[in-house]
């Protein structure tokens, strides 16, 4: 158990040096030069070297990211170009909000998802199950951008049920967390019908069914208790497909996260942020799964931690 | 004998517009003070430090939170003194001696003196602010030496007395006074910057019309009046709200059920139609020219654009008419660098006519009877990229084949500087000036100082003797050579358009929608330093 875990975690520092090497090399190569974002328009050659230079954005590739390293590990994530405050104080000001949404958004996929697995594995076969199918398959397809949107233009603007956008009350919270939602309750009712399934087939329900229980009874309290399982361990590989949708659904829906400061930093070439988002949906994402594989055990005493 | 201005607009101000006499601000006498208003963003506010804040979201937000020396009328290019009490400007022309304003006291109550001027320039000089400003104090002697580190105070700034500041330039500068009015030469309290512990820009303290009451980030800004505010009644309105994170289309939606009284990013292109031809609405937009102008760039140093005749045939190639046509009628069509609104606009030009048969004819003189193919960038936001089709489509009607490459905006500002594009579309990066002078739409994006490396001037165009012209029309700093000032920046301007390294196609207006409850003159909605809207001026009209 122990020298799994440390296994995994010396992994881990592995998979984010590798990603913060990889977006730091892709930020540098990249076609748009930071400082002139920074020195507008009538900065004079001198001013644009002159920040260069105090920015540390004149040194070599590899002393620049050795820079970024030595500060990530005593925990700097460096300051912002453009708002000239520290990156990791940003990103902290902007978490609770991000993590409100994807709490909740869990919440969702989970009602939705699970909800539409059992309906489709007790009906299997039948219409509703070929119709709950074909809508997760078109859930987990849909751009959230779209979905986003969609959702926005109905129960906001058309039905007038919650709010455009913005942030402050469980309302305001309601579609973005939805929209986010979307894709993985797709996965959750594929994945829940399977597992229902299969566990409607084993011999323990088969007695429970010989033995007279209500079919309510069944599905509640023996089926669906011991299908959810491995299903519940999913969730902390959702935090990665969160945070890759976090930037589309807070830009659509004015939420006050991360991502929105990341889709922002992106457009002004803002570097430290786009990093410092970048390593600390890493760390999440690291994180989620790490927990995901340390519960599958004790959800599912047949796997073993090696 | 010196020249005195006590309180009198700056040169160039009484030479345009007649000598404006000392007196106490003029307050409207419909304006009832109190109430708030809500403006929404899409986008955060980066920033409120003077020294740092670029954008032209934030610009207007710094000018309420701060002041500097100078000021401009509100919803005109007027020059007025600020923090100024008034100034005196030597037979030299170059040394400026202000007498401060007294008894203006910072947010913090501290009383703002000389030392505070010096301080502010100092800061933005110095080169670990890494202020984008820096460069526009050039003419002030030893500013070079702060720039290159070499020295840590400023040698031509001098505090004479706690109410008195001299500033010694090293060469005459008539945009000099422009300069110390722009957001970069803003004064803030020493011991606020460093108590603020390198966010100064989220902890702004000023001397301005708002002082910052709360920052939310992503969510909203709110400013609430400064009740010290040096300028007696003002400003009317008891809080600002910016509200971060909405949509264009939303902030629209929001209008119209009374609940934002005005959008920032103004009217989404999709909805303009809309709002337009409803009565109703169209009641509450104020329509007003800006310092912009949107060019077409043409790299004079590669082929086929390094033949002036092609340049030329380019100019009469764009249907403006058409371009102007396609965003609704949101511009007017331009034949020259410098937008109408703008002193020293040639009245007279006539620029290039639109003429598909001359142009065919100035390729063929040019060696390029078949026309050529090249490429056009432009920013890949709309309608950038349907503009850039509308001027592929004329570039074609006389032989031109123009690949159209649509990048984000911080591609196409890289490609433009380092001279790989052969033709740019500005439109989203079009020059909006920063202060309301010929002189600043020349030197950055026509002159030879932008033509290097990664400079604006993406026609990488230098022509020194307009160069030359340009300096010495700048030396013309006495109030009685204004005139002729700006005669001499028209036809700098008129040279350029000979040589035709842009093709500009149009200058674009104003749109401000605003709450049926909002106040004052429609100047304040159109004012050319402070976009959106003027909020130091503007006022509510349902307040008890």
């Amino acid at each position: 158990m122990w020298a799994y875990l440390l296994r995994r975690l010396v992994q881990a520092v592995l998979i984010l040096l590798g990603v913060s090497f990889i977006t730091f090399l892709l930020l540098y190569v990249l076609p748009a030069d930071p400082v002139r974002q920074i020195a507008g328009r009538s900065a004079t050659p001198q001013v644009v070297e002159s920040i260069r230079r105090e920015l540390g954005l004149d040194q070599p590739f590899l002393v620049q990211y050795w820079n970024y390293l030595t500060g990530l590990v005593q925990g700097d994530l460096g300051r912002s170009y453009l708002q000239k405050a520290d990156v990791a104080g940003l990103i902290a000001s902007r978490l609770p909000a991000t993590l409100q949404l994807m709490a909740l958004a869990i919440v969702f996929e989970l009602i939705i998802g699970l909800g539409m697995g059992i309906a489709a594995a007790l009906w299997r076969g039948r219409a509703v199950d070929s119709v709950l199918m074909m809508t997760s398959f078109a859930a987990v397809s849909a751009p959230q951008f779209v979905v986003g949107l969609l959702l926005l233009y109905l129960f906001a603007v058309q039905l007038g049920w919650f709010p455009i956008s913005g942030y402050g009350t469980f309302s305001h919270a309601v579609l973005p967390a939805l929209t986010l939602a979307v894709t993985g309750s797709g996965w959750y009712a594929r994945m829940m019908r399977s597992s229902m399934i299969d566990v409607l087939h084993t011999d323990y329900l088969r007695t429970a069914r010989a033995k007279g229980l209500s079919r309510g009874r069944i599905v509640l309290r023996h089926a669906v208790p011991n299908a959810i399982l491995p299903i519940i361990a999913m969730i902390g590989i959702d935090v990665g497909i969160f945070m890759g949708g976090a930037v589309v659904v807070e830009s659509v829906f004015g939420w006050p996260g991360i991502g929105q400061l990341a889709w922002q930093a992106i457009q002004r070439v803002d570097i430290p942020i786009i990093m410092g988002v970048t390593v600390v949906s890493a760390v999440a994402i690291v994180l989620g799964n790490l927990l995901a594989d340390m519960i599958a055990p004790f959800v599912d005493p047949r796997i073993k931690l090696r | 004998m010196k020249l005195r201005h006590l309180l009198l607009g700056t040169a160039m101000a009484a030479a345009l517009a007649g000598p404006g006499l000392a007196q106490e601000e003029q307050l409207d006498p419909n304006a009832k003070p109190g109430g708030s208003i809500v403006i929404t963003y899409k986008d955060d506010v980066a920033t409120l430090d003077p020294a740092i804040g670029y954008d032209w979201q934030n610009w207007s937000m710094i000018k309420s939170v701060f002041d500097g020396l100078m000021d401009y009328a509100p919803g005109t290019t007027e020059l007025r003194p600020g923090l100024a009490e008034s100034y005196e400007i030597s037979d030299d022309l170059l040394t400026y001696t202000f007498k401060l304003r007294p008894g203006v006291k910072f947010h913090n109550g501290r009383e703002m003196t000389a030392e505070d001027v010096k301080y502010s320039l100092e800061r933005v000089l110095t080169p670990a602010t890494q202020s984008p400003g820096a460069g526009f104090f050039g003419s002030i002697k030893g500013a070079d030496k702060m720039a290159d580190g070499s020295a840590t105070t400023l040698e031509g700034l001098t505090v004479v007395d706690p109410q008195t500041v001299r500033f010694e330039l090293s060469r005459p500068d008539a945009t000099f006074l422009h300069v110390l009015a722009l957001n970069f030469a803003s004064v803030v309290p020493k011991e606020a910057v460093e108590a603020a512990g390198g966010d100064f820009g989220h902890q702004p303290v000023g001397t301005g019309a708002y002082k910052l009451g709360e920052w939310l980030p992503g969510q909203r800004v709110v400013f609430q009046k400064n009740p010290d505010y040096w300028r007696a009644g003002l400003p009317y309105l008891d809080q600002i709200t910016f509200e971060i994170g909405q949509e264009p289309v939303v902030a629209l939606l929001r209008l119209q059920n009374g609940e934002v009284d005005v959008p920032g990013d103004g009217i989404p292109p999709a909805k303009f139609q809309e709002v337009i031809s409803d009565p109703d609405q169209a009641a509450r937009v104020v329509e007003g020219g800006q310092l912009h102008t949107g060019y077409i760039t043409m790299n004079v140093t590669q082929p086929p654009f390094d033949k002036v005749e092609v340049r030329r045939a380019v100019n009469m190639a764009i249907n403006k008419d058409r371009v102007v046509q396609m965003i609704n009628n949101r511009a007017v069509p331009a034949n020259q660098p410098l937008p109408p609104s703008m002193p020293g606009y040639s009245q007279g030009y006539a620029g290039y006519p639109h003429d598909v048969e001359g142009a065919k004819k100035l390729l063929a003189e040019a060696g390029y009877p078949d026309g050529f193919t090249t490429e056009l960038y432009a920013m890949n936001t709309d309608p950038n990229p349907r503009i850039a089709q509308a001027i592929q489509q004329d570039l074609k009607a006389i032989g031109i084949n123009a690949e159209i490459r649509a990048l984000a905006q911080a591609n196409v500002i890289e490609a433009g500087g380092a001279g790989n594009a052969p033709m740019v579309w500005s439109g989203g990066m079009g020059w909006i000036a920063d202060f309301p002078d010929p002189s600043n739409f020349y030197g950055p994006i026509l002159g030879c100082d932008g033509a290097g490396e990664g400079g604006w001037n993406w026609s990488k165009y230098c022509n020194e003797e307009l160069d030359a012209a340009a300096q010495a029309a700048d030396a013309m700093a006495k109030p009685e050579e204004a005139e002729a000032r700006l005669q001499a920046w028209s036809a700098v301007f008129e040279g350029v358009m000979e040589d035709a390294p842009w093709a500009p196609v149009f200058n674009e207006q104003r749109f401000t929608m605003k709450s049926p409850r909002m106040g004052g003159a429609d100047a304040l909605y159109t004012d050319p330093v402070s976009i959106p809207i003027n909020y130091d001026y503007v006022y509510v009209t349902d307040v008890q």
